[in-house]
């Protein structure tokens, strides 16, 4: 299949993709039970009152009537109104989206030259006590799970040592870049590990590959031959796995967001589907479901072409 | 409201309990007009405070008529005044209305209003008032106040001069002032267009506002009440409560809101933080509906008055931070009835009256929920105690997001709590024939007619008569058992002076900032 091609067909893969998982969340959400009229009502559920909120967010139509409408408004580029506040869907996702692709724009650009560094390096010294070392450390950290340590490292490096500002509260990411010190950190500690790991098994295995050893006895530096024909083959699988670390930062870590205080998207959906918020909910489906088909696009195609012998795609 | 909080990260606490609770201040003869300063000496003017709270997200609202959460109230008192406020025992305090006088029916009240002015240099008029209690209650509305304010007559109330008004009300109603500081009824501008950029009468003026992140005020030197000794005000959303602790802990905040009583107790000898416990702020029960089997039995209501283990729930449950309940709503309020003798666990009696409801043995199912802290633990604890007695309490866990209305309807018996309001507000929202959140399903004409009594006489003595008599029904054969009250705990730098630690949560003197300053 040619490029071109095959960004057609997953192109329009991708279109249905998205239109089956808003379709799924929509429902999903619909078979929770109570809707936003009694998130509303709180612990005050006075029964005339979420009648009529019912009546007016239009909670009354059945779900297929709702979906549709939603369905039609959101070609035409409308996303609508929350059911909540009175802000536009886009406006709220708008809004959350930039905190979170702060963190995840800036834990990508760390993210890849360390891991794929540490990867070649473990794998050039493999068996020494360096590759243990960086083994044994990546193993473990990838064993902790994010919240154990963003509190950890909260307690030491921001109250304990004073070092950095233990929250974004109050204040922008922008303006105050020192806030994003310590999330990038624990956003950072096991994608690297997962990535580094990868890495280093596939620079092993090209390493000892048929063709590596062809091009070595061909006469070539062994060290252009780590980079030039060792490194794509091996970053191949990394970049799959790399797809999916892009999805799970955009998607919002959402503990991260909780003990950094960043107001971003994980923390949105949770808010919006505990309110019943669908047509925010929505909204967030359409940007995690494309941000899921395009980076397992990119990583595809980014595939294809660093190793082009390798099965992948479809 | 909005987002009403509540993934685990966003829980249900930041919630407001209960439509009509208040706002308040307690007017000890002799610290009149200051709240208590414990220390610090002189109040000293200047610098901004800033106040992390747990928030609603995208969906908060600056609308002062439409406040639900915490934080939406600590804004909105920060910016606007109602006609009156509830005190730190929930009577209700002058505000912005100078002084009321009922008729001798106590069908017509004439309000006359404080010389203020709102922060455009407009005086407060009568206009205002009306206009902004018309835009509460209007049709299809869904705003908090409605319901306490629909007792006004709107259409036949009217101005008397550019300070007094007179309402006229649909029926006697001696606790009519209840009502004007009822949550939400906030008086805004008549002819507002919008409240994007909201003019109030209080004591900060609006700077900025980001739903679910931050809010800024500042001062106005021409308050009414005095003018704040902070310049700005800065309210800071933290949905997580540790990361609300550690923004204090590391100075990005001096004022932390509702934290656990797990670390109250980890950073109070510290010196790091001051805890302030703000006591009878949130009460903690249990439902029992008693128009259905099994809890249309008064002795098997009886047998859980008497099986309860207030004082173990009060340690394990509210981790020791909070007070011995006695069964009934409103300790230490006005009109609390605190001459009945406290229940303590009597197994013996317990059982005696499960054997007379023909419940020995019996298992009953128990609902409860995450929806808000303690909820969960006290029906499991309530459980283990009850099984002692013989009986089965079967705790089923509901969905939090829709707990309260669940339990509305369905059930016999159910985890509880309510946030602090007048014990008027208490009865007439939950225990009469027409309460829309009757959850105890307690209708019964004569107490009813107890309540319309207390509210038709202009005698005081005759209308606490009335509700200790209401009281004595309910501490017998009532449908709540409300074992405890839990403190309401709120966190600060040890420079912040002027936090009043006897303001229940939600009441005048509770995030009373413009009585705050930094030493």
């Amino acid at each position: 299949m040619t490029i071109p091609r095959y960004l057609a067909h997953r192109a329009l893969l991708g279109v249905v993709q998205v239109l089956v998982v808003m379709a799924g969340m929509f429902f999903l959400t619909e078979a929770l039970p109570g809707d936003a009229a009694v998130t509303i009502a709180g612990d005050n559920p006075d029964p005339a009152m979420i009648a009529d909120l019912r009546e007016r967010l239009g909670l009354n139509e059945s779900s297929w009537h709702r979906l549709g409408d939603w369905l039609v408004a959101a070609l035409h580029g409308d996303f609508g109104q929350s059911l909540l506040a009175p802000r536009s869907v886009v406006d709220i996702v708008a809004s959350a989206a930039e905190p979170t692709l702060l963190l995840a724009g800036l834990t990508l650009v760390l993210l890849i030259p360390l891991s794929v560094g540490l990867g070649v390096l473990a794998a050039h010294r493999e068996g020494s006590r360096l590759d243990r070392l960086i083994s044994g450390t990546t193993l473990g950290l990838y064993s902790a799970p994010e919240f154990a340590m963003g509190i950890l490292i909260v307690t030491v490096f921001a109250v304990k040592l004073g070092w950095f500002p233990p929250t974004a509260v109050g204040t922008s990411l922008t303006d105050n870049p020192a806030v994003l010190v310590l999330p990038v950190f624990v956003l950072l500690l096991r994608p690297i590990c997962s990535l580094s790991r990868l890495v280093r098994a596939g620079m092993i295995d090209a390493q000892q590959s048929d063709y590596v050893r062809h091009v070595l006895r061909l006469g070539l530096s062994p060290a252009r031959v780590r980079f030039t024909h060792s490194l794509p083959n091996a970053v191949a699988p990394a970049a799959q796995q790399l797809a999916r670390t892009v999805d799970w930062l955009v998607g919002g870590v959402i503990v991260i967001e909780a003990i950094f205080v960043v107001p971003g998207l994980g923390t949105t959906l949770a808010a919006a589907v505990a309110a019943r918020d669908l047509p925010v909910i929505q909204g967030l489906a359409v940007v995690f479901a494309t941000t899921t088909v395009l980076v397992n696009l990119v990583a595809d195609i980014a595939a294809r072409v660093l190793a082009p012998t390798a099965e992948v795609g479809r | 409201m909005p987002y009403r909080p509540t993934s685990s990260a966003l829980s249900r606490r930041g919630f407001l309990s209960i439509a009509t609770a208040g706002t308040a201040a307690l007017w000890l003869p002799g610290c009149a007009g200051e709240s208590a300063a414990p220390t610090g000496g002189q109040p000293r003017s200047g610098g901004r405070l800033r106040a992390a709270f747990s928030g609603g997200g995208a969906a908060e609202v600056l609308d002062p008529h439409q406040t639900n959460l915490y934080v939406e109230i600590a804004r909105a008192k920060a910016m606007f005044d109602k006609l009156a406020e509830y005190g730190s025992d929930m009577s209700p305090q002058p505000r912005l209305a100078e002084r009321w006088e009922p008729s001798a029916d106590l069908q017509t009240w004439r309000i006359t209003l404080r010389k203020a002015t709102f922060h455009n240099g407009q005086p407060v008029r009568p206009a205002d008032v009306l206009a902004s209690f018309a835009r509460i209650v209007e049709p299809a509305s869904t705003r908090r106040a409605k319901s306490a304010l629909s007792v006004i007559d709107l259409a036949n109330s009217r101005t008397i001069d550019d300070r007094t008004i007179e309402f006229r009300l649909k029926r006697p109603y001696g606790e009519f002032p209840n009502a004007l500081a009822t949550l939400g009824a906030y008086i805004i501008p008549a002819g507002t267009p919008n409240l994007d950029r909201p003019v109030g009468s209080g004591p900060f003026k609006f700077g900025s506002f980001e739903p679910g992140r931050g809010f800024r005020a500042t001062r106005n030197p021409d308050y009414w009440d005095g003018p704040p000794h902070l310049d700005e005000l800065e309210i800071v959303i933290s949905n997580d409560e540790a990361a609300r602790v550690n923004a204090l802990l590391g100075r990005q905040v001096e004022y932390a809101h509702d934290l656990t009583p797990t670390s109250a107790r980890t950073h109070e000898s510290s010196g790091q933080l001051k805890i302030h416990r703000l006591p009878l702020s949130n009460f903690h029960g249990l439902a029992m509906k008693i128009d259905r089997p099994p809890f249309n039995q008064p002795e098997l209501r009886q047998a859980l008055f008497h099986l309860v283990d207030r004082e173990e729930l009060i340690r394990s449950v509210l981790h020791g931070s909070g007070q011995l309940g006695n069964d009934l709503y409103g300790k230490n309020y006005k009109y609390y009835a605190g001459d009945l003798a406290q229940r303590g666990p009597d197994l013996d009696k317990a059982r005696s009256l499960l054997k007379k409801a023909g419940a020995e043995g019996a298992t009953i199912d128990f609902d409860t929920s995450d929806a808000s802290t303690g909820l969960k633990e006290a029906a499991l604890a309530i459980s283990d105690q009850a099984r002692k007695a013989g009986l089965n309490l079967n705790v089923k866990l509901g969905n939090k997001d829709t707990y309260w209305a669940d339990i509305s309807k369905k059930g016999v018996l159910a985890s509880y709590r309510s946030g602090a309001m007048p014990l008027e507000s208490h009865i007439s929202q939950r225990l009469l024939t027409t309460s829309t959140t009757n959850n105890t399903q307690w209708r019964r004409p004569d107490f009813d007619k107890l309540y319309y009594e207390a509210q038709s006489t202009t005698n005081e003595a005759e209308r606490a008569d009335r509700y200790l008599k209401m009281q004595e029904q309910l501490f017998n054969e009532g449908g709540f058992l409300w074992w405890g009250i839990s403190d309401w705990i709120v966190a600060s730098a040890p420079s912040v002076q002027g936090i009043d630690d006897r303001a229940p949560a939600n009441t005048l003197d509770w995030a009373r900032f413009d009585r705050v300053w930094l030493a």
